[in-house]
């Protein structure tokens, strides 16, 4: 069942990668390519942009899998962890003391946020924290990095830097190139292969702590491998492209039926649909009509998520009535 | 094969407790709340470590065998397990195999398929768990256990919550097991079961050892006035005992 899921999901993404590529305000026409500046467009601007929305949304689908595996919680997201939030901060903080202009140094300063965000998480959960400390400890750091930011934004050295915080909040893939693509695959892929490696013990939460333990997860490393594969995941995410949601909560709930459930089954799936799910999005937030500039990617799957997570909640609330 | 306890100890649960368990018997852990029979048991599968004290399998020290070493040779059924996703039993039952190595092998489904036919559980297969009953649930995640092949066979109340028959079947099941030379050790609230089932009894009171022998002796109807604080009588032929309480 995995099989045909995860050839069906690469063929999706092999036709949706050539029609993410053509469209957008200027469309091109790849029998007619008369369009001034096609190369430029689709190489320098559209293939960058692609190939980001993959990885990041292959990263996103895989930690949303996971966190979910991990806190045995459908309701779990990989945002949970406070890395995200952390990783705002970070690159607020590269705003507001002016050190964005470089632009190599934004993405650096998140990546510091996201991995402070780890070190403290790791600190506060402990070597024998439960999954309830944990993720207690996760939004503590959320709600503390949130303040944080808040702050920074309140104290906003100008006008025009606060602008450029809020915009860059907001999460988009717009007018990233390829300096981006090359700062946020490695971690990103290195973040889903650290995921992979504990699909058999997030197969063995299944059965709750006590079982795990007797099959042989070593709760202690799989904490640990957790913190640094979503870490690195989402923390790479947040540092090119802003706060992206709601994908790692929705991404496994769609995939989930077409699998055998297990956790195991899921990150591989979760993290290609991920990725077909964000191209598709950031195709769409390119090509809707709206005047000015284009639709964020963040606020659009915000909007997305939101009803989602409600029916979510109402379906649930009727299993448990 | 032996599992062993050398003076364990774990604070407020278990002081300096020391037996030897061996394969090929049915061991019945009894105690009144509290006495640290679960306790016991998650020193004895390697779930906890004592404060001091050692727990041996065989002649080695239990905490020095790897994580997955340890799960392929003792199986652990916990005392309320949960099953976090709607998975179907067949791949409930594969989760047994997770301490092997990964690679899908004859082995791995020969013993899926014997944990799931000594189960009867074959012919629901692929349904879904939240789709099964209370017995078919517990016997869904007792051959869970089976499915490890492991030498040792811990269970924690696993008859609770199981209706008459469903707890004969399980019971028979752990019987089965030791005669086929494993170690089972189970905590059992119900004594009249430990009674008739177990080849040997442990009491636990208060973190000590209490009793510790064959049924008839270990739960003899001095030792239950002095551990449980009732005056209990003992009525029926030897294997249909049935304890009566005033």
């Amino acid at each position: 069942m995995n099989r045909r899921l995860i050839l069906l999901l690469l063929a999706a993404l092999v036709l949706a990668v050539p029609l993410s590529l053509l469209a957008g305000r200027v469309w091109i026409d790849p029998f007619a390519p008369q369009t001034r500046y096609a190369a430029v467009i689709v190489f320098e601007l559209r293939l960058p942009r692609a190939i980001l929305a993959l990885v990041l949304g292959a990263g996103l689908g895989a930690a949303g899998a996971a966190m979910q595996g991990f806190l045995r919680n459908p309701l779990a997201d990989p945002g949970l962890f406070g890395v995200a939030p952390g990783a705002a901060l970070g690159a607020v903080l590269s705003f507001w003391t002016g050190y964005a202009a470089s632009a190599w140094l934004l993405p650096v300063f998140a990546l510091c946020g996201a991995a402070g965000a780890m070190a403290l998480l790791a600190l506060i959960a402990g070597r024998d924290g439960g999954i309830a400390l944990f993720t207690l400890a996760g939004l503590m750091i959320s709600s503390l990095a949130g303040a944080l930011t808040s702050l920074a934004i309140s104290l906003s050295p100008t006008p025009f830097a606060m602008s450029e915080i809020v915009t860059w909040l907001m999460g988009a893939l717009a007018d990233r190139s390829w300096r981006e693509v090359w700062i946020a695959t490695p971690p990103t892929l290195v973040g889903i292969a650290l995921l992979a490696s504990v699909g058999r013990s997030l197969d063995a939460l299944t059965l709750g702590d006590a079982a795990a333990r007797s099959l042989g997860v070593d709760p202690r490393r799989l904490q640990a491998l957790m913190i640094a594969g979503i870490g690195l995941t989402v923390g790479a995410g947040v540092a090119v492209a802003g706060i992206i949601g709601f994908v790692g909560l929705i991404v496994p709930h769609l995939v989930r039926p077409l699998t055998d459930r297990r956790p195991s089954s899921l990150l591989v799936p979760s993290a290609l649909a991920g990725a077909l799910l964000l191209l598709v999005a950031d195709c769409l937030c390119r090509i809707l009509p709206l005047s000015g500039s284009e639709l964020r990617l963040g606020i659009a799957l915000s909007l997305l998520g939101a009803p989602f997570f409600l029916v979510l909640l109402l379906r649930m609330r009727r299993g448990l009535a | 094969m032996t599992l062993s306890a050398q003076d364990v100890t774990l604070a407020g649960r278990l002081s300096g407790v020391s037996l030897s368990l061996r394969s090929g018997e049915l061991t019945a852990i009894c105690g009144p709340n509290g006495a640290g029979k679960s306790s016991l048991l998650a020193c004895l599968a390697g779930l906890t470590a004592p404060e001091a004290g050692t727990v041996l399998l065989d002649d080695g020290k239990l905490a020095a065998i790897p994580g997955a070493m340890r799960a392929r040779r003792i199986g652990y059924l916990p005392q309320s397990p949960q099953i976090a996703w709607d998975i179907s039993v067949e791949v409930l039952v594969s989760l047994g195999r997770l301490p092997w190595p990964d690679a899908p092998s004859e082995t791995a489904r020969a013993a899926i398929e014997a944990a799931l036919s000594a189960m009867d559980m074959g012919h629901l297969r692929h349904r879904p768990v939240s789709r099964l009953s209370g017995g078919e649930r517990a016997r869904t995640l007792m051959a869970r256990v089976l499915a490890t092949r492991p030498d040792w066979l811990l269970a924690d109340e696993p008859l609770a919550s199981l209706d008459l028959a469903h707890a004969s079947g399980l019971i028979r099941c752990f019987r089965d097991q030791a005669k086929a030379g494993h170690g089972v050790v189970l905590v059992l609230h119900d004594l009249a079961c430990a009674m008739n089932h177990a080849d040997r009894v442990v009491v636990l009171d208060q973190g000590h050892i209490a009793a510790d022998g064959p049924p008839h002796e270990a739960l003899n109807e001095d030792v239950i006035a002095r551990v449980w604080g009732v005056n209990g009588r003992w009525l029926g032929e030897p294997g249909f005992r049935a304890l009566s309480l005033p």
